[in-house]
Formats: structure tokens, C-alpha cells, sequence
């Protein structure tokens, strides 16, 4: 089955370049090759690429293109905001670490890692429907606490979680809010504004792989992660990716422009999904929030079946799914936020999330729909 | 016909996916994490060995020089119940468990197997020394042509049903002819070296991996005895011990002693002259039949450790729980926990778990 013919419902995974990017980079892959760093006409032409881009991020979450820390993409960026946060903070005395308990493993690990170097990390529950307990994240909070990290919407189970609201509490403590919002950017309006930090990656909404931003609001200090030639600011070394950068910019752009668009078209088409496999296949369950979710996004447990064998199906019948979490090696792992949710980790081995994009139709909804009820039926014969 | 290759990393599992691959089967490969990672940046001190990330990395780029759909999926829930527990417990019940045999029966040939059939495949391949065939209207297992890299010891105990969905693509052929055709297919994995620790203690200690996962103050220290019941000195666990064991006893005698029993019961490991070890034959349990199982006084060979010589014997299964074996001469180190299997010439007819020794 070739990647074209497939009907591809892992958008959460990554997407597919839209056109505006790959127009926009093409220069960059090619003519305009400079150093964006460089005093001559080659670098001018790579660093004006780059100053009009880090524009369109800027706008397209409502910040100021200074605030825009180019990086690798989310996972540095979510790094960048909590080490260089922490080590930040710990220098003002302040040495505690909130996170959800459902944070992405670039938010998570990171704190743990911290945890081991002194600083207390807590990580805080969620209800049923993934949202985060605010009471509990309040009483975790202290006047020694440096950040507080609130994801926008899981990965997962994309339950949209109350940032505004988990801000609020951050602020009060003196403490410094970072938000990975980078599920969220394809679908919501996000307004970087309520965050000190905020993550994004390019590749989630129609940009390339290996850049993404990290949103730092004016007068919000962090230790950098990466020392060198001093760009962003002395924040983030390393040559510019100039090219993606730039694809980085228009894909961001074009989103701003037409997510909601496109959000209230994707939002009747996942519904649509819903309804066949809870219509047609007995016992399925619907994980994250039933209104308060990215509107691409599907996640369900299938009692009585495992999630792998399911995939593999659904593959050879040109249907590219997901289980949601996975580790090094491409295996699925028992997932922890199912686990945070309170799902019966039995029931978490049927696992299945189908995330849809801003190309996906109805008639492959209808046909994915098919392979998947197929797909239960063989597994449970 | 729809084929799930189990693919290891390994050069053998490589090239039986190659050879079913260029039979025009509808090939896929799976990888299965059987346990939990040790990153070199991250050691969390759990299993390394066969199941690291490389391992899975091999297979994968094997999968896709032949061009076949790759999965890697997880059974570490399935590998801990049926092959880490069982480990553990055997050893602190004093036997000595032979955890490949038990990963064949409730992995490979047990969760993978039943995976595979779910989803519409027809038959599991494997990169296991052994040869099947079809013969009549049943299958048969024999020993592979090349006897030094035989593996069909291990597979001895996956019963009829599992081999009618078995397949071994290189066990006719040997290990150089592996190699080779390995290294004609430019399969990274040519070179690999063979595999000949438990996969899961990498490091040889055993012991040490007994006493890491059991819970503490299961496996209590106790006394060395000999046949007459006189203290001769002490152990630290009776997981430490197996029949016919002469390095470790810590006894300082001049005369060299072996252990001859583990009796986990009275926590006690009995030991004496290498004379004691020889046994006239012993009893199985958990005992599987490929066809039906034999009356009393056949005769037949069986294998009792890995590589070991096929010796002279006759069978009497009593019920599936109690096969009697008796052998033409005494054996010596017949350790309970062992895997006994059984052959008639280079036909496997079954194997099973040694229960006890018979003087």
C-alpha cells in the first residue's frame, strides 16, 4: 500500500507538508542558501527568510516576533522551557517543579530528570475526562515553586485542559507558566499571551519536521540549553534552519488564517466516526473529554482486544491509526495517561486513536470506519 | 500464504524471514519487546540482553532491505507472567527452570501465535533450528540437519497445534549456510555473534536476577548438609544451587562434593560424592506429546540440557502430568526444573518438565 493511497488518520503524529510550506522553503532549499548569521548578501537574504517568518509564528499565537525562540522543534522547546525555567529560577531560590500528570514525555521526563538534581517535582491528577484537577495543582503550588507546566491539549486523548485558569494559579505563587501547546496550535486559537512559555512545533499543522518555537514572553528569563554562536538572543545557538524556518512561518500562517474553518469541518467528520464505532462495534469506549477535546481527535478503548494486532490490520488495509504512546523501540507502551484517566489498564490494551486532518473526507471516514469494524470482528473471532 | 515472521535482530530469524519473503509468501515482521529497555544514557538497572532498542533496530532495518511491513510489538506483560515469574518462582522453589522453553511455549508459539492467527495469518515463522513436516495426516518435528546448532530441545513442549502453525524456514540448513546467505542478501545482521546466555541475564548472574525480582525474605539462607544430614556448612539462598553443582559450595573439603539435592521445603542443599549424582532415571510433568503419547516400556532416546547427547531410554507416559523414564545406563545431574525431551531417532516426540530424579 503506498503512503498516497492510504487513508491517513495520525495527524497527530505528523502531517503532511501543505503547499504554502513547501513553496515558501523551496528558495531556501536551493538559490538562497545563506547563512542567516552572515554580513553579506547571502546571509541577508537567509536572515530576512527567517525575521519573516519568526513574524508569522509570532502572529499566528498572538505574540511579538521577539518572544519567538526558534528550535529544533517541540521536544527542544519543551526542554528549553523547563531546564532553562528551573535552572533559571533555582538561582532566585526557588526550586519546585508542577506538571500534569498527563504531560508529554518532553515535558515529563525532563522534570524527572530535574527531580534527581534537587528539585521537587509534582505532578498533578486529572478527572476522568483528562482534565486537570485545579484544586489539586493549587495545593501543589508554593512560594518556592519556579514553573508550573499545563499542556493546552493532550496528545493522547486531546482534552483541552483550562490554561487560562491553571495560569492564574501559577501567577499568584510567582511562579512561571509553560504551556506545550503543540496538539492545540492545528485547531485552537491559541493566544500566547497566557503563558510565559509556550511550545509549538511546525510539523503538527502542515510545516516540516525539525523546527518548532518556544514562545517566551518579554521580561521571562531562562538558562539557554545550547551555548554557541549566541543566536536568538543568546538563548538558542545553532545555525538557523533557515528553510525550515521559513516553511515553519507559512505553514503557521496559513493555519491562523484557516483553522477554525477547518476545525468546524473536521469536528462533524470525527463525530461521524464516533458514531460508527460506537453504533457498530459493542463495548467502546471514548477516552478524553466528550466537549472539551481537539476536534480531530478520536481515542478509543475496544474491550477484549489488543491494540497492536489492531494496527496492523488496519495497516495492510490502508489505514494508518495509532495507538497513541509508543517507546523507543516502536512498541506500544501501556499508556500512562489511560492510566491518569483511571482506565482499567486491561481495557487500555484495546487502544486506538484516530486523529483526523484538514484534508480528511468523509468517504475515507466512512471506508476507515469499515476497516476498523472488520478489524474487531476478526480479533474477536 | 499470509506469513508472521518473529524477527529478533538476529541473523537467523534475518534470514528466515528472507527465505520466506523469496518464497512469494505475504511476509510480515514482528519484533517483540519482551521486556523493558536500558537506555545507555538512562540505565534503570532492569533487563538488557536480547530485548534492547538495537536489537528491534536490526530487525527493522532488515524489514526493510526485504522490503516487508515491520511491527514491533509488545508482549512484556506476556514474557513477564509466562517466562520472568516462572524463573523466579522455579528457582526459589529449588528447581532449575529453563526459561527459553518457557518463553517457546507462552510467547513465541503462545501470545505471538495467537496474535498472528487473529489476525488472519496462516502460519508463525521462526529462526529455529528445527525441521517439520507434514507427514500423513499430522505434523512431526525432527531434529535439525546441523546437530550442533539443533534447537529442537526447546521446542519439544509447543504441542501439535502450535507446530501445525509453526514454521522454521532455516532448520534444514546450518548456521554457516545462514551466515551465508545472510552476507549474499547484504543483511546488516550476518555477522551478528551467537546468542548463548539467557537473554534476559546478559551477565550470567542468575542468582543475581533471582534475587533482584523475588520478593524479599523468600529466598532465606539455610544449611549445607551431606546424605547423612550432618551440617557441613552454609547457603545464601537455595536459588543458588542446582543438581550437580561443584563450584560455589564454599566448603573448604579435600574431597570433592556435588550437590545432589535442592530441598527448598526444608530450605536445605544436600551434597556429596560425584558416585550420589548417578540416577537410574527420572519423572516428568507438564508433559506435551506432538502425537499420542506412548505406552508403557517404549523405547526411545531422551535429551536432558541443552546440546546435551540423546540417551538411550524407555517412556512411559502414566497420565499428562507423570511420564516415567528409565534409562539403559545411570545419569548423572538430573536437576528438577529441567526440560526432558523425548526422541525416536531424530523425531521429536514431545518433552516436559523434570519433577524428580529416580535412583
Amino acid at each position: 500500500m503506498s503512503a498516497s493511497l492510504t487513508i491517513y488518520l495520525d495527524h497527530a503524529a505528523t502531517t503532511p507538508l501543505s503547499e504554502a510550506a513547501r513553496a515558501a522553503m523551496a528558495p531556501y532549499l536551493d538559490e538562497r542558501f545563506g547563512n542567516a548569521s552572515s554580513a553579506h548578501a547571502p546571509g541577508r537574504e537567509a536572515r530576512k527568510g527567517v525575521d519573516e517568518a519568526r513574524e508569522r509564528v509570532a502572529a499566528a499565537v498572538g505574540a511579538r516576533p521577539d518572544e519567538i525562540v526558534f528550535t529544533s522543534g517541540g521536544t527542544e522547546a519543551d526542554n528549553l522551557a523547563i531546564k532553562g525555567a528551573a535552572w533559571h529560577a533555582r538561582e532566585q531560590g526557588r526550586d519546585g517543579i508542577v506538571v500534569t500528570a498527563i504531560e508529554h514525555h518532553a515535558v515529563l521526563d525532563p522534570s524527572r530528570w530535574l527531580a534527581r538534581q534537587g528539585f521537587r517535582v509534582r505532578e498533578v491528577g486529572v478527572d476522568e475526562h483528562g482534565v486537570v484537577r485545579l484544586d489539586a495543582l493549587a495545593a501543589a503550588v508554593d512560594d518556592k515553586t519556579a514553573l508550573v507546566s499545563v499542556m493546552w491539549a493532550n496528545n493522547e486523548v486531546g482534552t483541552i485542559q483550562p490554561v487560562a485558569e491553571a495560569a492564574r494559579i501559577a501567577h499568584d505563587a510567582g511562579a512561571v507558566f509553560h504551556t506545550d501547546a503543540v496538539q492545540a496550535v492545528p485547531w485552537l486559537n491559541v493566544e500566547a499571551g497566557i503563558a510565559d512559555l509556550l511550545t509549538i512545533a511546525a510539523h503538527k499543522h502542515g510545516g516540516p519536521k525539525g523546527v518548532g518555537a518556544l514562545v517566551v514572553r518579554r521580561g521571562v528569563k531562562i538558562q539557554p540549553l545550547l551555548h554557541g554562536g549566541g543566536q536568538e538572543r543568546e538563548v538558542r545557538s545553532g545555525t538557523y534552519n533557515v528553510a525550515g524556518i521559513v516553511g515553519f512561518g507559512a505553514a503557521a500562517e496559513e493555519t491562523a488564517l484557516h483553522r477554525n474553518v477547518w476545525a468546524s469541518a473536521v469536528g462533524p467528520l470525527r463525530d461521524r466516526l464516533q458514531r460508527h464505532l460506537s453504533e457498530r462495534i459493542p463495548g467502546v469506549r471514548v477516552n478524553g473529554h466528550p466537549a472539551e477535546r481537539l476536534p480531530n481527535n478520536l481515542h478509543v478503548c475496544i474491550e477484549g482486544i489488543d491494540g497492536e494486532p489492531l494496527i496492523l490490520l488496519l495497516d495492510a488495509a490502508g489505514v494508518a491509526a495509532s495507538q497513541g504512546s509508543a517507546c523507543s523501540s516502536g512498541a506500544a507502551e501501556p499508556s500512562y495517561v489511560l492510566a491518569a484517566l483511571g482506565v482499567p489498564r486491561d481495557l487500555a490494551r484495546g487502544t486506538l486513536r484516530l486523529t483526523l486532518g484538514r484534508g480528511t473526507t468523509e468517504v475515507e471516514i466512512d471506508r476507515a470506519a469499515e476497516a476498523i469494524v472488520d478489524g474487531v470482528a476478526r480479533l474477536r473471532r | 500464504m499470509k506469513v508472521l515472521v518473529a524477527m529478533s535482530g538476529g541473523v537467523d530469524s534475518s534470514v528466515a524471514a528472507a527465505i520466506v519473503a523469496r518464497d512469494g509468501h505475504d511476509v510480515t515482521g514482528v519484533h517483540m519487546k519482551l521486556s523493558s529497555y536500558a537506555t545507555s544514557s538512562e540505565s534503570d538497572g532492569r533487563v538488557h540482553g536480547c530485548c534492547t532498542v538495537e536489537a528491534a533496530d536490526d530487525a527493522r532495518r532488515v524489514a526493510q532491505v526485504l522490503d516487508i511491513p515491520f511491527y514491533v510489538w509488545n508482549l512484556t506483560e506476556e514474557f513477564s507472567r509466562g517466562v520472568l515469574d516462572d524463573f523466579v518462582s522455579e528457582y526459589a522453589g529449588g528447581r532449575t527452570p529453563n526459561p527459553c522453553v518457557r518463553c517457546n511455549e507462552t510467547v513465541k508459539f503462545g501470545a505471538l501465535l495467537e496474535r498472528g492467527r487473529a489476525a488472519g495469518f496462516d502460519a508463525v515463522a521462526t529462526g529455529h533450528y528445527a525441521v517439520s513436516r507434514f507427514e500423513g495426516d499430522t505434523w512431526r518435528m525432527y531434529r535439525s540437519a546441523d546437530h550442533a546448532k539443533d534447537q529442537s530441545y526447546v521446542l519439544s513442549t509447543i504441542g501439535q497445534e502450535a507446530l501445525s502453525f509453526a514454521r522454521f524456514p532455516i532448520g534444514a540448513q546450518t548456521k554457516d549456510e545462514t551466515r551465508a546467505l545472510a552476507r549474499s542478501l547484504k543483511l546488516r545482521t550476518a555477522d551478528k555473534p551467537d546468542s548463548y546466555e539467557i537473554c534476559f541475564v546478559p551477565d550470567g548472574d542468575a542468582a543475581g536476577f533471582v534475587e533482584r525480582f523475588a520478593e524479599p525474605g523468600s529466598i532465606p539462607a539455610g544449611e549445607i548438609v551431606d546424605a547423612d544430614g550432618t551440617v557441613l556448612g552454609g547457603h545464601g539462598g537455595v536459588h543458588r544451587y542446582t543438581v550437580g553443582q561443584r563450584r560455589g559450595l564454599g566448603l573448604g573439603l579435600a574431597e570433592k562434593r556435588y550437590v545432589v539435592e535442592v530441598d527448598a521445603t526444608a530450605n536445605r542443599v544436600i551434597v556429596g560424592t560425584g558416585e550420589l549424582l548417578a540416577r537410574g532415571g527420572l519423572e516428568a510433568g507438564r508433559v506435551t506429546w506432538f502425537g499420542e503419547a506412548p505406552s508403557g516400556g517404549t523405547t526411545a532416546t531422551v535429551q536432558i540440557r541443552a546440546h546435551g547427547a540423546a540417551i538411550p531410554a524407555t517412556l512411559e507416559a502414566v497420565d499428562p502430568d507423570r511420564t516415567i523414564v528409565r534409562f539403559a545406563q545411570p545419569q548423572r545431574g538430573i536437576a528438577p526444573g529441567q526440560l526432558v525431551a523425548f526422541y525416536d531417532g531424530d523425531e521429536v516426540l514431545g518433552g516436559g518438565t523434570i519433577t524428580r530424579s529416580l535412583r
